[in-house]
């Protein structure tokens, strides 16, 4: 394998000026759409007091997930020793802070009482997991800046392996920890259930990995560096392996809720009778984000077609989206079993109702706010810092890309 | 002579002495037993006591709502909160209800009021990622709203959606229940009464109407009321699968 020169792209283009400019303006006006929230309060959204988490955590969560998917790049390479994977290490590193990033911005800005966030920082309840989840993004921002540094640092280069299995251990950890969020609520029919945990993380490994092709296949298109065949096609092949493994998970999931009466009514509820939930699951989860994907990447006509493989990665992406819109909103908005055997015939709280939700534009300009933030933090990092290799061109990869 | 003067003298004094001590029994539960609830304002709850309130859904009465608009003028929400009124009725505060259910079996209907069942092991301080949510030693469960960040993962574990979220601005609140947009809230056993030896306005305002359903007391002590019924009658906890030993309790559900 030839040495791979990393270099900063030149980032003096009308086109890099103007992306600039794009993801700005949307960051200007997720800030405004913010303001609107802060300054009214959160009547100007759509939740209530039944569905409490909207459209800012759909994004938050995608975010977050896809930040510890996106740095597997990376760690195929360091830990696994897959030196085809070695000259994408960084740009997987990069997108992992950026993801990350975006994400936790949009969920801070949600908060009821965002100006106190030195208090999420400094109060701690041990046995909250979302306690734990504030140490570990913080500390996943932090192992994988030195994980980006030793990779960087050509002296330091040895300590890429160690410092590599450590993130990836704790991205594991996080992304675990994610899932536990719902996987620790007792009380909802559609969580509560140790499966969330494995299930978040194979989302993970699938999210971030399709947006890291596409950002892959966009910044090399964009500053017409040479990406060669062997690593597209080993990237693609890898995102179908991921896509079915979510599938997997949430056919695990579902058969066991239906093998258990207790759980008939939320299965019934998400699968058939869910109205909204129930056509999102289906034909955007499954169909959308799933089924049409795993086609586009195996079959010998398109499998080949970048465009249509990048159109896959993309149905991935909104297939994700759509996938954490009926977890999130469908779990929530499935009434609570708050007396078993009995049904609420009268109530001045909507008991035993289906919880009514419909996203607030502002709700919706935050979430694609936190995306620009994540999208211009790599744009501005791979213009400063040498992220990206000039040529990603098969020889210059592996030589042996057959294995 | 002095034998009997002794004597009559005894009997003179032992009758002062179980005057004495009639009059004191007589006073006492006015006097020093008082003393011991009241607890001075410095002084913190202590894990002596547990309150509960337990409610009798057959005296519960169908269409009565006086224990939830007692609550409203208590502590300033609903019809008692003017200002909240850009909230849609999904958005406003709830901090206490009436349900009506109906037995899928038997066709059995009931009437009940249901708000924050104050768990022994409640999910909402589990899941708090700042402690804000938190129980008093006397099992009263509270938000702390100098540190509650409005996350609403509390909202996300109740299993009795007993917990708002303020969407809005507010004015005129009462001093006695502080509330703040985007911090979360619910029913607190009205714990500035009880701190003062009162009892929640809901069962003030059930018993005054004579429905007498909701009895307030003190859990660990056996010869109150809510014990005496309780070890009598029993009660039942709602979602009694999760293990949450709550400090409401139902008869005849």
């Amino acid at each position: 394998m030839k040495n791979v020169q990393f270099m900063e792209i030149e980032g003096r283009s009308f086109g890099y000026l103007a992306l600039l400019g794009i993801l700005g303006a949307i960051i200007l006006v997720a800030l405004g759409a913010w303001y609107v929230m802060e300054h009214h309060g959160h009547y100007v959204t759509g939740m209530n007091n039944a569905v409490v988490w909207g459209t800012p955590h759909i994004f938050a969560i995608f975010l977050i997930v896809a930040a510890s998917g996106a740095l597997n790049v990376a760690s195929i390479s360091s830990v696994f020793n897959k030196t085809a994977y070695k000259p994408l290490a960084r740009l997987s590193g990069l997108l992992a802070i950026a993801l990350l990033a975006g994400g936790l911005m949009i969920l801070v800005l949600d908060l009821g009482r965002p100006d106190r966030l030195i208090i999420a920082m400094t109060y701690y309840n041990f046995k909250s997991i979302f306690a734990w989840n504030i140490i570990l993004y913080n500390g996943f921002f932090a192992i994988v800046a030195v994980y980006l540094w030793m990779m960087m640092q050509q002296s330091m280069n040895k300590y890429s392996k160690p410092v590599g299995v450590v993130a990836f251990l704790w991205r594991l950890i996080l992304t675990t920890g994610t899932g536990s969020i719902f996987g620790f609520l007792v009380a909802r029919q559609g969580y509560d259930a140790a499966i969330m945990a494995p299930l978040f993380i194979a989302m993970s490994f699938s999210f971030g990995l399709a947006i890291f092709l596409l950002v892959l296949m966009a910044a090399y298109k964009w500053t017409g560096r040479p990406l060669g065949d062997a690593i597209f096609r080993r990237l693609k092949n890898l995102l179908g392996v991921f896509v079915a493994g979510v599938l997997y998970f949430v056919l695990a999931y579902h058969l066991t809720n239906l093998y258990a009466t207790e759980h008939h009514g939320i299965e019934a509820f998400i699968l058939r009778d869910g109205g909204i939930y129930t056509q999102l699951f289906w034909i955007g989860q499954i169909v959308i984000g799933s089924l049409l994907p795993l086609l586009l990447f195996y079959h010998p006509s398109t499998g080949k077609n970048r465009t249509l493989v990048g159109l896959g990665a993309f149905l991935v992406i909104i297939g994700g989206l759509i996938q954490l819109y009926v977890l999130i909103i469908g779990g929530q908005a499935y009434p609570l079993e708050i007396f078993p055997g009995k049904e609420v015939i009268e109530s001045s709280f909507f008991d035993g109702q289906v919880a009514h939700y419909a996203p607030s534009i502002w709700e919706v300009l935050l979430g694609l706010g936190g995306v620009a933030v994540a999208l211009i933090m790599v744009a501005l990092a791979v213009k400063i810092l040498r992220f990206m290799p000039t040529s990603l061109a098969d020889e210059e990869v592996d030589p042996h890309h057959s294995a | 002579m002095s034998n009997k003067t002794y004597n009559a003298d005894l009997s003179r004094r032992h009758f002062f002495s179980k005057a004495a001590a009639a009059a004191g029994m007589a006073v006492a539960p006015g006097v020093f037993l008082r003393q011991v609830h009241a607890r001075p304002a410095e002084q913190a709850a202590t894990s002596e006591h547990r309150w509960g309130i337990l409610i009798d859904t057959n005296k519960c009465a169908k269409g009565c709502d006086s224990c939830v608009t007692a609550c409203m003028d208590e502590n300033g929400w609903g019809r008692a909160d003017a200002s909240e009124d850009k909230s849609s009725p999904h958005q406003k505060a709830q901090w206490i209800r009436k349900v009506t259910v109906k037995d899928k079996q038997t066709g059995h209907v009931q009437s009940l009021p249901l708000m924050c069942q104050h768990c022994e092991n409640p999910p909402c301080v589990d899941v708090c990622p700042t402690g804000a949510s938190m129980k008093r030693a006397d099992g009263i469960v509270l938000v702390d709203k100098h540190i509650c960040i409005g996350c609403r993962y509390c909202m996300m574990a109740c299993p009795y959606k007993a917990r708002s979220f303020v969407h809005e601005d507010l004015e005129d609140q009462k001093v006695v229940a502080p509330r703040g947009k985007g911090t979360v809230e619910s029913c607190t056993m009205c714990v500035h009464r009880v701190d003062k030896d009162g009892t929640p306005a809901c069962v003030e305002a059930c018993n005054a109407d004579n429905h007498n359903a909701m009895y307030f007391g003190d859990l660990k002590d056996p010869n109150s009321e809510i014990s005496r019924q309780l070890t009598e009658y029993g009660g039942e906890e709602l979602r009694a699968d999760l293990g949450l030993n709550t400090g409401v309790r139902y008869q005849g559900l």
